[in-house]
């Protein structure tokens, strides 16, 4: 039998239970450490030199990076511990802008949180940094590398828990920065605008980017009508920001306060996620008994859809086409509850409160815009919101609750759900099963779909057939999914992706908590949301049935299909220059480009660009034609791609390359 | 004949090829494209980090890290002038502000305007005893002063016809 190891930490002895490091067992005791680049679910760091501790032996150390061991003698606070963290966080305060007072992270800061509990009370070294510009182009994060400490856990969650590496250091000793590639702005890199690296950050250098301006000044306009729509992961955790804990529902609340503030009416977004299972089931049904392609990938996550769109635009086919609630909710808003309330819809502002960074990107992306008007309008955070409640002198916590709009605030538990990881597989399930069995659901739980864990995969009997499914959260798993997806190694028939670690309850606009156990409550404060409801199956909505047989025709219809599905595109990851292989200065000259990106690379455009590059020079034709590699036509399911003057070749072969150019240099050489 | 830069293109993928396109191996890597680019031009980064299937971002950060790797072109003659302790306390600083000053560059633009020189500093090149030591292209001088510095610098200025170094 295995005996039981202790480290001896402040003279009294604790027991060894599987932590990894010092630091957790020294927490586990009551005893906070401060860290900066320490958290739990990212590699260990060990930068910042906050969490050092005294070893019998050993001297000073990073708890965080240091194993326990049997034996160890640890003193947590000695006078030399106490020295090294204040002096290190006062030299982390030297080069940090330190404008508190007007920072959007003011009081959820962790710099000014620890600056306060160790008693750093001046900062006695001059600051060297020079103040740099805000990287603030996206619609979804400002980047202000003036408040960066250089922590890297942003860093580390983009590379590790999203696998996408959009920022990285760059840079040594007194230049480091975190920064996109070259220094670009995010919008010019692969960011996926999940937010998670605003989560993490313990300053305001990385911070959602408000809307709360454009939104206060659409409610004091007259002459508009503002609907908005509030997502199910935004009641469990807007509390937080009032006292409440995590997973208490505040919905009534949330409505009163933004009926008090001038929202003409409040309608929830479990309404269209309610929608968007009757077309995604609809559509899933239709997949199995046609050759549209398997597994189906869900698509409401706007951060897994543009990753799918940089990443695997081979597996575009497989997304569903169905918009996502947010999205939906805004066609039907202005296309047909705008008409009802005697409007124009260019008279209505639709206004998202949503958990996520991305909903602002995916709202402002060109596929959403029907006849010249945008279906979303605005999309704030429940941290924007929090602020506007705030702004607007509210006291949320005395508030009497207040309930949903009709029609569009009426739902079923099947579209509370949603906003945990496995949520919109499980209501889809509820849908799908009905349908096929044609028989009623008694128990609408799916648990084998529940879970925390990244990687889930279970399945489903249906009409005797047996389907494979997986529920997937953060993009790193979706990345190693992927991959055994293409290899061939999995096959599933039906996947649930969401960007973010446990899913939207934990989106990156959601209230910054510091609290362990808060993503466990919010998740279980929606599936008890869901129990709470009479009705858990999104065919059961009868304001659903109204608006098809009212309006929307059949599910999966024509006029459905026109308001609530969309399409996709193959998306550059990075902007770039291109690389020039034969050159020519003439002004006529004759432009041949061949793609490098990775998806064209993959298919061998580099031995084109040798071949055409080679046979501009065997023909002598340098003076005349200029090749150039370059990145990304956005035709990357149909690479390789090269373009020759203005025209474009996909499925591109040496023989096509070559007849193309001979083409367009005899077409030139007549036109002279 | 095919072009110089379609023949760096090709001795770059043929680099990339000789390591496997491993991930890992990316700083040896970008010592050899470097040394067919004599700097690591942008667009070659990022065409480097799509084959090797790692972010750009990554692959600038490891080329910004290390001293050795250029991201800007350098010029046809690179001086290097050692700034270790022993060669600053025998007065390279002196030297590099004389060549600062003759050739109208400094710490943040290190390369003339016509290409021909770029003026570097490194921590040591280990040959204290004959400190303060400069390095122009591969030839070592010791015992330099700022007046043979600049005299070094002048004649290959000369040699290559660029009148404007005396000026």
């Amino acid at each position: 039998m295995d005996q039981v190891k202790y480290v001896h930490i402040d003279g009294r002895p604790v027991p060894i239970e599987g932590e990894k490091n010092l630091l957790d067992l020294i927490r586990k005791t009551g005893i906070e450490i401060p860290t900066f680049c320490y958290v739990s679910e990212l590699s260990v760091y060990g930068a910042c030199r906050m969490c050092m501790v005294e070893i019998e032996g050993r001297g000073l150390q990073t708890s965080c990076s240091t194993p326990p061991e049997e034996g160890l003698k640890v003193r947590t606070n000695t006078e030399s511990v106490r020295q090294i963290r204040k002096v290190a966080l006062e030299l982390i305060l030297a080069n940090h802008e330190r404008e508190c007072t007007t920072c959007v992270k003011s009081t959820s800061c962790k710099l000014q949180d620890l600056s306060k509990k160790l008693g750093v009370d001046k900062v006695r070294f001059r600051s060297i940094q020079k103040p740099v510009p805000l990287d603030d182009g996206n619609p979804s994060i400002v980047r202000n590398p003036n408040k960066c400490i250089l922590c890297g856990d942003c860093v580390r969650m983009c590379e590790e828990v999203q696998g996408i590496g959009a920022i990285d250091f760059a840079y040594r000793g007194h230049d480091v920065v975190v920064q996109p590639a070259f220094g670009k702005s995010l919008d010019d890199v692969q960011c996926v605008y999940c937010g998670q690296c605003t989560r993490v950050c313990p300053t305001g250098a990385l911070t959602p980017k408000s809307e709360i301006d454009v939104v206060c000044k659409a409610l004091q306009d007259p002459k508009k009508t503002v609907v908005v729509q509030i997502a199910p992961a935004v009641r469990v955790a807007l509390g937080e920001s009032f006292g409440y804990q995590a997973g208490e529902l505040t919905t009534g609340q949330i409505v009163a306060a933004l009926k008090m503030m001038g929202f003409r009416k409040v309608f929830d977004t479990c309404f269209s996620a309610d929608l968007t299972i009757l077309e995604e089931g609809n559509e899933f049904i239709k997949r199995l008994s046609s050759d549209l392609p398997l597994p189906m990938f869900t698509s409401c996550c706007p951060s897994w859809v543009k990753y799918v769109e940089q990443h695997h635009p081979d597996l575009i086919p497989h997304l569903s086409t169905c918009r996502s609630p947010q999205q939906m909710f805004g066609s039907m808003a202005k296309n047909v509850f705008a008409p009802e309330l005697g409007i124009k819809k260019e008279d209505m502002v639709v206004v998202s409160i949503m958990p996520c960074t991305a909903k602002k990107f995916e709202a402002k992306r060109p596929e959403f815009v029907t006849d010249g008007a945008v279906d979303v309008d605005h999309v704030i955070t429940t941290q924007e919101l929090a602020q506007m409640i705030n702004e607007h002198g509210i006291q949320f916590r005395g508030l009497k609750p207040e309930s949903l709009d009709m029609p569009m605030g009426f739902k079923t538990g099947a579209g509370v759900i949603f906003g945990n990881t496995g949520g919109v597989m499980e209501a889809t399930l509820r849908y799908v099963y009905e349908k096929v069995e044609k028989k009623t659901l008694e128990n609408p739980d799916f648990h084998e779909v529940r879970g925390e864990a990244g990687i889930r995969e279970a399945e489903v009997q249906l009409a005797g057939k047996t389907y494979k499914l997986a529920v997937i959260h953060s993009l790193a798993n979706a990345k190693a999914i992927m991959a055994k997806i293409k290899s061939g190694e999995k096959k599933y028939h039906f996947i649930e992706f969401m960007a973010c670690p446990a899913g939207c309850i934990n989106g990156a606009g959601q209230p910054v908590s510091f609290d362990p156990g808060y993503r466990r409550n919010r998740t279980k404060g929606l599936y008890e949301a869901d129990k709470m409801l009479q009705l858990h199956k999104s065919q059961d909505n009868p304001y659903l049935k109204e608006l098809y047989a009212a309006t929307l025709g059949e599910v999966g219809g024509v006029k459905a299909h026109h308001l609530l599905h969309t399409h996709y595109k193959a998306r550059r990851r990075m902007k770039g220059k291109s690389m020039v292989i034969v050159d020519s200065k003439a002004d006529d000259k004759l432009e041949v480009r061949v793609c490098v990106g990775t998806s064209c690379y993959l298919r061998g455009s580099q031995d084109l660009l040798h071949h055409l590059a080679r046979h501009v020079a065997d023909k002598g034709l340098q003076g005349q034609v200029q090749v150039k590699a370059t990145f990304c036509f956005e035709k990357c399911d149909k690479g390789p791609t090269i373009k020759i003057g203005d025209k474009k070749i996909s499925h591109c072969n040496m023989a096509q390359a070559t007849a193309a150019l001979d083409q367009a240099i005899e077409a030139r050489l007549a036109g002279v | 004949m095919p072009t110089v830069m379609l023949r760096k293109f090709e001795k770059v993928c043929a680099i990339i090829e000789k390591y496997g396109n491993d991930p890992a191996k990316l700083i040896p890597i970008l010592q050899e494209v470097q040394h067919e680019y004599r700097y690591l031009p942008e667009e070659v980064m990022i065409f480097v980090a799509t084959t090797l299937g790692m972010s750009p971002a990554k692959v600038f950060g490891v080329a910004s890290f290390y001293a050795h790797f250029a991201l800007q072109p350098k010029g046809k003659h690179v001086v290097r002038l050692c700034d270790g302790t022993a060669c600053h306390v025998k007065g390279s600083d002196g030297i590099l502000q004389a060549l600062y000053k003759k050739l109208g560059v400094d710490a943040q633009k290190a390369t003339t305007p016509d290409m021909l020189f770029t003026v570097e500093t490194v921590a040591c090149l280990g040959a204290c005893g004959i400190a303060p030591v400069m390095v122009i292209n591969d030839v070592v001088y010791s015992q330099v002063t700022p007046e043979r510095a600049v005299a070094l610098v002048e004649e290959i200025a000369m040699q290559e016809g660029a009148g404007h170094v005396s000026a």
